[in-house]
């Protein structure tokens, strides 16, 4: 119980990761929400590289969660700017009133 | 070790309800704070298992540069206060029990993984970046980040730049109406379309129409 191992931080990471998907199908709300949920994945991702680069020695972990970061950003960046210039269009970022492009 | 265990239940625990508030918050902005808790405990949870380097950027990236982009957002687009419809009976599709099988499905997948998972002892010797324990943690990335690894920082510092240019090309938009100075037009500006000598014939005046 007190002996904190690899296997700690990656049910962490296993925690936060199913929060995100939940967050990903259970919201009802607005797609920024959605956009938040993605960021915890990739949190989750980035807890289980850093965790295993710590516990394995190696550094390689921590260098593709600084690149993970830098893709999180500039996804983080572009998604709003394409809700920004949805909301301008349609007035709406609600998730179900969404329905442009169905069948 | 008995406070880096008490350390890794509190901040664990505050990611994990902070976490679980981002997605059940009936308010964005509520959301968006807790996301940025969930942020700092986890960075902290960096700094305390040694990559410093790595929490110092989660803080710098994520909490000053996204969650600020995402309160903006928030605010800009006037969503806060649209209530949370989880379970609105009228337009439940059932998206709530296969959001939670999947989900709890995904994790005790990840659970499974995680008990029954081992490593081969000469994993780490064969490592070819290795941790050193003479030098820091920011060091030794910096070592490997500009040698081994500098197509992929390239690369990484090009996806920011496209992001960018993206983010600018998509939300730019000309208003009508808008009376803006054009440097160009005023410095190519000459005599002859700028005045006009007329005859004037007298008493009668002379029509400009422009």
């Amino acid at each position: 119980m007190t002996e904190i191992g690899l296997g700690h931080y990656l049910t962490l990471g296993a925690v936060i990761f199913s929060i995100g998907v939940i967050g990903i199908f259970l919201n009802r709300k607005n797609i920024i929400v959605i956009l938040m949920s993605i960021e915890l994945i990739l949190l989750a991702v980035n807890i289980n590289l850093v965790s295993f680069s710590i516990f394995l020695g190696d550094l390689t972990g921590q260098v593709f969660t600084l690149f993970i970061l830098t893709v999180a950003a500039a996804e983080a960046a572009i998604g709003l700017a394409i809700i920004v210039v949805y909301y301008r269009n349609a007035g709406t970022i609600r998730v179900e009133e969404i329905d442009k492009l169905k069948g | 070790m008995i406070a880096h265990a008490i350390f890794f239940y509190v901040f664990s625990i505050i990611a994990v309800i902070s976490a679980i508030m981002v997605t059940v918050s009936k308010n964005t902005v509520h959301s968006v704070f807790f996301l940025i808790l969930d942020f700092i405990s986890i960075s902290c949870l960096f700094i305390m298992i040694g990559a410093e380097f790595l929490g110092m950027i989660m803080l710098i990236v994520y909490v000053g540069a996204v969650a600020v982009l995402f309160l903006f957002v928030v605010m800009m687009l006037n969503v806060a206060q649209q209530k949370n419809q989880w379970f609105n009976s009228k337009e439940n599709s059932g998206h709530i029990p296969i959001g939670l099988i999947i989900s709890t499905i995904i994790f005790f997948e990840l659970i499974i993984v995680i008990g029954g998972w081992k490593f081969k002892p000469e994993l780490s010797e064969s490592s070819a970046t290795q941790v050193s324990n003479e030098i820091s943690n920011t060091h030794s990335l910096g070592q490997v980040l500009y040698t081994d690894y500098v197509h992929v920082f390239q690369i990484s510092g090009m996806i920011l730049l496209i992001a960018m240019i993206g983010a600018i090309v998509l939300t730019f938009r000309q208003r009508a109406g808008v009376k803006t100075q054009s440097y160009l037009k005023q410095i190519s500006r000459e005599r002859s379309e700028g005045i006009e000598v007329l005859e004037v014939p007298s008493n009668k005046g002379v029509k400009i129409d422009d």
